[in-house]
């Protein structure tokens, strides 16, 4: 693979219990790339939990994925709120989620912390107001 | 053991079998969708009371072999019509998760 590959995709913020079409299909994309079966399955955690995010606190957003021979990078950016303070957005166990978003299953603070994990780095910028962007990234090598 | 037999040998009712012969490895139980996404692993029988749509964003994202609604919980036909349409096996069955889990067990 001499060129990187790009793929985008909208999320749409209206439909929550739709949510994850990009996650799915980038899983079938990576596939066909002949990528390895745990490196398909931590990228499309990651992203299917920013693309969650996007739905259910921002209204939505764009995703990016970028593969390279090196890594498969991930670039997620939205128009919401903002995160007032990140490094506490971080910690398992903390959200902001609603009931009715809790009785989903979701808006178990696990978003963040399973994009950690699932990702050999994550750099997230937020503005109050103004969006949130996070990039990550999965080594191939 | 296969979805289709487990089926026929548990008495769990295949409401979409689009995937029959998937074969299982194992069983996760859970219903908070982001821990259930990290931790079940492929080709395990996922047993959850979740009934919303997400359900199978989270068994494909998982690659379970398919989802085990238990206690009788009601799906809609929309669910079923886009399990079919992504091919994800959704089986339900009266059993409590604790039965359902021990019944598998058994089997498997």
């Amino acid at each position: 693979m001499s060129e990187a590959l790009k793929f985008h995709f909208d999320v749409d913020g209206t439909d929550f219990t739709s949510a994850g079409q990009a996650s799915v299909q980038i899983k079938k994309n990576l596939r066909q790339l002949g990528i390895a079966p745990d490196i398909i399955r931590r990228v499309s955690i990651a992203m299917y939990e920013g693309e969650i995010n996007m739905v259910i606190h921002a209204g939505g957003g764009e995703a990016d994925v970028t593969v390279t021979e090196d890594c498969i990078e991930i670039s997620l950016r939205d128009h919401g709120p903002g995160i007032k303070n990140i490094e506490q957005a971080m910690q398992e166990g903390f959200s902001t989620a609603t009931d009715t978003i809790r009785t989903l299953g979701f808006g178990a603070g696990m978003g963040l912390p399973n994009m950690k994990r699932y990702t050999d780095d994550i750099q997230i910028t937020s503005e109050i107001g103004k969006g949130t962007d996070i990039v990550m990234r999965v080594n191939l090598k | 053991m296969t979805v289709a037999e487990l089926c026929k040998q548990a008495g769990f009712k295949a409401e979409v079998l689009p995937d029959p012969d998937r074969e299982i490895s194992g069983v996760y139980i859970g219903d908070l969708l982001s821990w259930v996404m990290g931790r079940a692993n492929s080709g395990d029988v996922w047993i959850t009371i979740m009934s919303n749509n997400n359900i199978l964003a989270v068994a494909s994202l998982a690659d379970t072999a398919c989802i085990l609604v238990a206690e009788d919980v009601a799906l809609e036909s929309e669910l079923l019509k886009t399990a079919e349409e992504k091919g994800i096996n959704v089986l339900l069955t009266d059993k409590s998760i604790y039965d359902a889990a021990v019944t598998i067990s058994k089997l498997i």
